[in-house]
């Protein structure tokens, strides 16, 4: 029998896995929050392979007790959103390093290290801290997620009480080899407040993220991140957001090298005319490249807008997956969904998986989706040698005409032009390679 | 000078003969039209010449101050000097209007062994071949033809041909979709860079585009080669009596 066989393989897996983990010391609220977390792990079980969720991204390499050897990336990554005016928090192979990282405080914002909160006894996190990545393990488990808030130690604890002054961006530097990482990061954003998040770098050859985002009533959350350039690490993040009534959500990755990069996203509207949007463009060369969206997007409020805009430039046998819901509760009426999930295969060995969902139980709503593979556009690709534009080169235009979509949900235009400059230095390094 | 002798094209993937036998001199400094009705084979010499994907030449030549043009990339024929103005010019979004003027420019004068343009000497050079087509900062700015009007998207070809500086300009049913100022404008942009050493091969179905832009030589196409030539009074006769009369004259 197929199903007890899995059963048991998942069960040895997680007893495994936790068996090599120590649960953290802290304070009272974490302990708890952790032990609640160790408990849902050990219901659900690690990933397994035939799970529904995990069929086209292998999560054998994610659950094993040992991380997979990986080198760091060399040359030396450039940083990302370097000439930003930001605030900038540092963390090295995992550990958050306050001598390289800016002074932290500024107008509108709190941060504290997620240690030195989890060390006390009493602290607002604890009505957030895998609060939301519990209310997002149904119905679809995430079980890495629940890994990480019973085990991470690192990450930041931000308050945003107005408008941030200036950016928050988080480095995440990986300099030794075979690293393996768990961050937690809590964002809670009160009402009418205001707060930009960068995220850069790859942070470990396996790394373990997770967010949490409260939106409060009027507030606005914006995210932008690029997940770093080493050819060998291997990524499971999740977002999970809860927003408020007219609150703002937008989260934009963008995705270069990488072994295996799961990104999951699970946001919640619980006030009525919220708006979120979750984009994502990921450039794949080469058949040790897998890269996976997952998202699941909640409207149980009325009048709400989701949009979720993907794109994949996938070449040399590189692989890319999306899995996207919206569902729509009886209660979301004036419900405005928008789902589009889209590759560009650049030769015939490339591959791209597409699992669109909606469930929609209110009867006055707007939803659309849209999934489609295909190659270059040889139309635009004429017009611009016409021109003069060699062919790899218009190759190149090509390319960015096709993510121009997801890179256009950036709001702001100097973050976005340096996204932009990443994406175009990742072509150009490659044009006829 | 562009020379086309007895060139034969079809489909590749269909095998479908569309140009059978096209013989054309166009001299330097001359306004050659070609007219014709529908499914003549019009647009598809403007392809072959540009070196689009998809046709086949059987048989015959084409070349451009003898260069032979068939053996060219499009990119090379550009740099050569052939120019292309589009029927339906593609949106390329993303790519910023000026990025994708400079990128050409640039592109076109190191395939020609030239140094690029400073930046500071492309803004002048673009302001001012911009403000004679009446083309804002805004258009530049846009990604290429995305959101364009019709007759922004044809001012936009002309700037380009304006800025590339071809020496042959094939112009693929530029009237088509455009009112009579947006036509006026765009002839206007046209008409100003008629030069001695410039050409132009102006493909259009109807006569009004060439009430705008004097030709030289008149051509009637159909079914796939060039049935008549004359002067400019047999863009009229086409105008007053339609292609079945001459095509039938000529029969």
């Amino acid at each position: 029998m197929a199903l007890p066989q899995k059963k048991q393989q998942k069960s040895d897996a997680t007893a495994a896995r936790l068996s090599a983990l120590n649960l953290p010391e802290g304070g009272a609220w974490a302990r708890e929050a952790r032990g609640a977390a160790k408990a849902r792990v050990e219901a659900m079980g690690l990933p397994h392979p035939r799970d529904e969720y995990w069929k086209y991204t292998r999560p054998e390499t994610l659950v094993a007790p040992q991380a997979p050897k990986a080198a760091t990336f060399a040359p030396y990554e450039s940083a990302v959103f370097g000439d930003i005016d930001r605030v900038n928090l540092v963390f090295v192979d995992g550990v958050f390093d306050p001598a390289r990282s800016d002074d932290p405080a500024i107008g509108g914002v709190e941060i504290e290290p997620l240690a030195g909160v989890a060390a006390k006894d009493i602290h607002w996190a604890r009505d957030l801290y895998g609060v939301l990545e519990a209310r997002g393990q149904a119905p679809v488990e995430r079980p890495l997620a629940a890994l990480n808030t019973a085990y991470a130690t690192e990450g930041v604890v931000i308050r945003v009480t107005g408008k941030a002054a200036k950016p928050v961006n988080l480095s995440y530097l990986q300099e030794a080899l075979d690293t393996d990482v768990m961050i937690h990061n809590l964002v809670k954003v009160e009402a009418g407040a205001d707060l930009t998040l960068l995220e850069n770098g790859p942070a470990a050859g396996r790394l373990s993220k997770v967010l949490e985002v409260e939106v409060a009533d009027g507030g606005a959350f914006h995210h932008v991140r690029t997940q770093g350039r080493a050819h060998e690490r291997r990524a499971a993040t999740h977002i999970f957001a809860r927003l408020g009534k007219e609150s703002t959500f937008k989260s934009f990755t963008l995705t270069v090298n990488g072994a295996l990069t799961r990104n999951e996203a699970v946001i919640e509207f619980t006030g009525d005319d919220a708006v979120a949007h979750v984009a994502g463009a990921c450039l794949g060369d080469g058949k040790d490249f897998h890269h996976d969206d997952t998202v699941f997007i909640t409207h149980d409020a009325v009048n709400c807008e989701s949009r979720q805009v993907f794109k994949k430039v996938l070449r040399n046998g590189a692989v890319g997956v999306f899995q996207g819901k919206i569902l729509v509760t009886p209660v979301a009426q004036k419900t405005d969904g928008y789902q589009i999930s889209q590759s560009l295969l650049l030769d015939e060995d490339s591959q791209f998986l597409a699992k669109p969902e909606l469930e929609i139980y209110a009867d006055d709503v707007a939803c659309s989706h849209g999934s489609t593979s295909g190659a270059i556009d040889e139309e635009g690709l004429f017009y611009l040698r016409s021109r003069g534009v060699p062919k790899a080169e218009a190759t190149d235009l090509m390319v960015i005409a096709f993510v121009a979509e997801a890179l256009e949900e950036i709001e702001d235009p100097v973050i976005a032009a340096d996204v932009l400059s990443r994406l175009e230095g990742w072509l150009h390094r490659r044009r006829n390679g | 000078m562009l020379e086309i002798r007895n060139l034969h094209v079809e489909l590749a993937e269909e095998g479908k003969k569309i140009l059978k036998g096209v013989d054309l001199t166009v001299e330097d400094g001359k306004v050659h039209a070609i007219m014709g009705p529908n499914g003549s084979g019009k647009s598809t010499l403007s392809y072959v010449l540009s070196g689009r994907d998809g046709y086949e030449v059987t048989k015959g030549s084409a070349s451009m101050d003898g260069q032979d043009l068939l053996d060219m990339e499009p990119e090379e024929r550009a740099a050569a000097g052939l120019f292309l103005a589009f029927q339906y010019p593609v949106e390329i979004p993303g790519v910023g209007n000026m990025t994708f003027l400079r990128t050409a420019l640039n592109a076109q004068r190191k395939l020609r062994g030239e140094d690029e343009i400073s930046s500071a000497d492309f803004l002048k050079l673009i302001r001012e071949k911009a403000k004679a087509l009446k083309i804002d900062a805004d258009m530049l700015k846009r990604p290429v033809n995305v959101g364009f009007s019709g007759g922004e998207k044809k001012r936009n070809e002309i700037l380009q041909m304006a800025l590339l500086e071809p020496k042959m300009c094939i112009l693929d049913e530029t009237d088509s979709g455009l009112d009579v100022d947006a036509m006026k404008l765009v002839a206007e942009g046209v008409n100003a860079l008629r030069s001695e050493g410039r050409s132009f091969l102006v493909i259009t179905h109807y006569q009004r585009l060439l009430d705008h832009i004097k030709p030289d030589v008149v051509h009637i196409m159909a079914d796939g080669r060039i049935v008549k030539t004359g002067g400019p009074e047999l863009a009229l006769e086409v105008e007053h009596e339609g292609y079945a009369d001459i095509l039938a004259e000529e029969a």
